[in-house]
């Protein structure tokens, strides 16, 4: 048995909280940069430029990337050989979030009543918890800005539907987020489970390094990320190449009647930041 | 403002409003109840912006455009009383387009999702309206040489064509 301070926790996320909202993952800058030099589209390779320009002023100034500073996702892989004192999981999160953002004057987006809105703050954040083997606990903070996170869909097949209707799907989601979204996107697909599994899916996949592709989905990312960048979208919506970073896909088994698909859409300033305690 | 087409690209340098979803429900409410005005809209430029907060030393945060299209209910109502042009970020519906055209204003684009690039164009930062909205509130800033794309011009013609 380990033990971890609650404290130790809320200061973990709080500063994961402003690594993710001031510098724009290494991993997502790479693929700006790549998509900077293939783009033949004049005013494209002009955007994408001052995209990239936009992620070093962040980083330099601590300025957050995007002023929607997003609806924090936080990600919790517990190792169930970790006991965890003097406070709740949960507080411990939700508080590391408060101070991370207030440190960082980043955005209070957070509205306590969906329907009835009221004054708006910094948390609670939407926490996922796995618990894991081992001793130890990951920790992940994915700011999810909610101009992409509008754009995301779910929908249930019908279990003899083959890859061509899912492609499909795919494929209007994007046109539907279009200009509206931030492109270009990474893509996030969950494919199985239950409808809000695909949905945690779909979420998850958004943290996927861009480049490192698992050799068994490879094919199908690969070939959905070439479709997409022909719908001629490219950044703003005003047209080119470069309409997605990445797809990136989570599948999990699902039911004989069933199969759900989410698409997660994410704008180009796709944020998270990890750590292990 | 007349003269400039879709797709065309300008610096802006002058004064504009933030407003976005809670600022537009009030200002629409306002107008039609004939309440009084926080704001002049009479050739007003508004800015569909929520931005962070305002680190110390500096003028304001991060301040990129939010989504347009969830503007487009009000959008209309806005124009009518006065409204000269608009910056924000995607697409706008018929009625919008419309609404640009019969009464002569423009909606432009701002570079989508560059907040901190941005915030090193605005001059100036003064709350002036509906505070408790966070950062939902109506800001009156100074910018200079902001980079703008024409997204519908006064003729309604739309830079990603009709929809």
């Amino acid at each position: 048995m380990r033990y971890v301070k609650a404290g130790k926790i809320k200061e973990t996320v709080a500063r994961l909280c402003l690594e993710a909202n001031f510098n724009l993952r290494p991993d997502v800058l790479e693929a700006l940069k790549r998509a900077y030099i293939s783009e033949g589209n004049r005013r494209a390779k002009r955007i994408l430029k001052a995209t990239i320009d936009n992620a070093r002023i962040a980083k330099k100034d601590k300025l957050a990337i995007c002023q929607d500073t997003g609806m924090p996702v936080v990600f919790v892989e517990l190792g169930q050989d970790v006991h965890i004192k003097s406070g709740l999981l949960t507080d411990a999160i939700n508080k590391g979030v408060e101070s991370g953002y207030n440190k960082g004057f980043l955005r209070n987006s957070i509205v306590a009543d969906p329907v009835l809105r009221g004054k708006s703050g910094y948390q609670p954040a939407v926490i996922h918890t796995e618990i894991v083997k081992g001793n130890r606990i990951k920790l992940t903070v994915l700011p999810k800005g909610f101009g992409c996170e509008n754009k995301g869909r779910v929908r249930m097949f019908n279990p003899t539907v083959g890859m061509a209707k899912i492609k499909e799907f795919v494929l209007e989601v994007v046109k539907k987020a279009g200009p509206d979204a931030c492109p270009p996107f990474v893509v996030g697909i969950g494919i199985g489970g239950t409808q809000d599994y695909a949905c945690l899916l779909a979420k998850k996949a958004l943290l996927h390094k861009l480049k490192a592709k698992s050799e068994k989905l490879k094919t199908m990312e690969q070939d959905l990320l070439k479709e997409i960048n022909k719908l001629n979208i490219g950044p703003m919506g005003l047209g080119g190449k470069t309409t997605a970073l990445a797809v990136n896909v989570e599948k999990y088994p699902t039911h004989i009647a069933g199969l759900p698909v989410c698409v997660n859409i994410s704008c180009h300033a796709t944020r998270s930041a990890t750590t292990i305690i | 403002m007349k003269n400039l087409k879709s797709g065309n690209e300008i610096l802006y340098s002058g004064r504009i409003y933030t407003a976005r979803d809670q600022a537009h429900k009030r200002l629409v409410e306002a107008i039609k109840s004939g309440r009084r005005l926080p704001i002049n809209l009479k050739g007003a430029i508004i800015y569909y912006c929520g931005p962070t907060k305002t680190p110390k030393g500096r003028v304001i945060g991060s301040c990129g455009p939010t989504t347009s299209s969830r503007m487009d209910e009000f959008t209309p109502d806005l124009l009518k009383a006065g409204v000269k042009a608009i910056i924000g970020k995607g697409r706008r519906s018929k009625d919008v387009a419309a609404a640009l055209k019969k009464y002569k204003a423009v909606y432009f684009l701002a570079y989508a999702g560059l907040g901190a690039l941005i915030s090193k164009h605005v001059k100036s930062r003064r709350p002036v309206a509906y505070i408790d909205l966070g950062p939902e509130a109506i800001y009156e800033l100074e910018v200079v040489d902001l980079p703008l794309i024409v997204g519908v011009d006064s003729k309604g013609r739309s830079i990603y064509g009709s929809q």
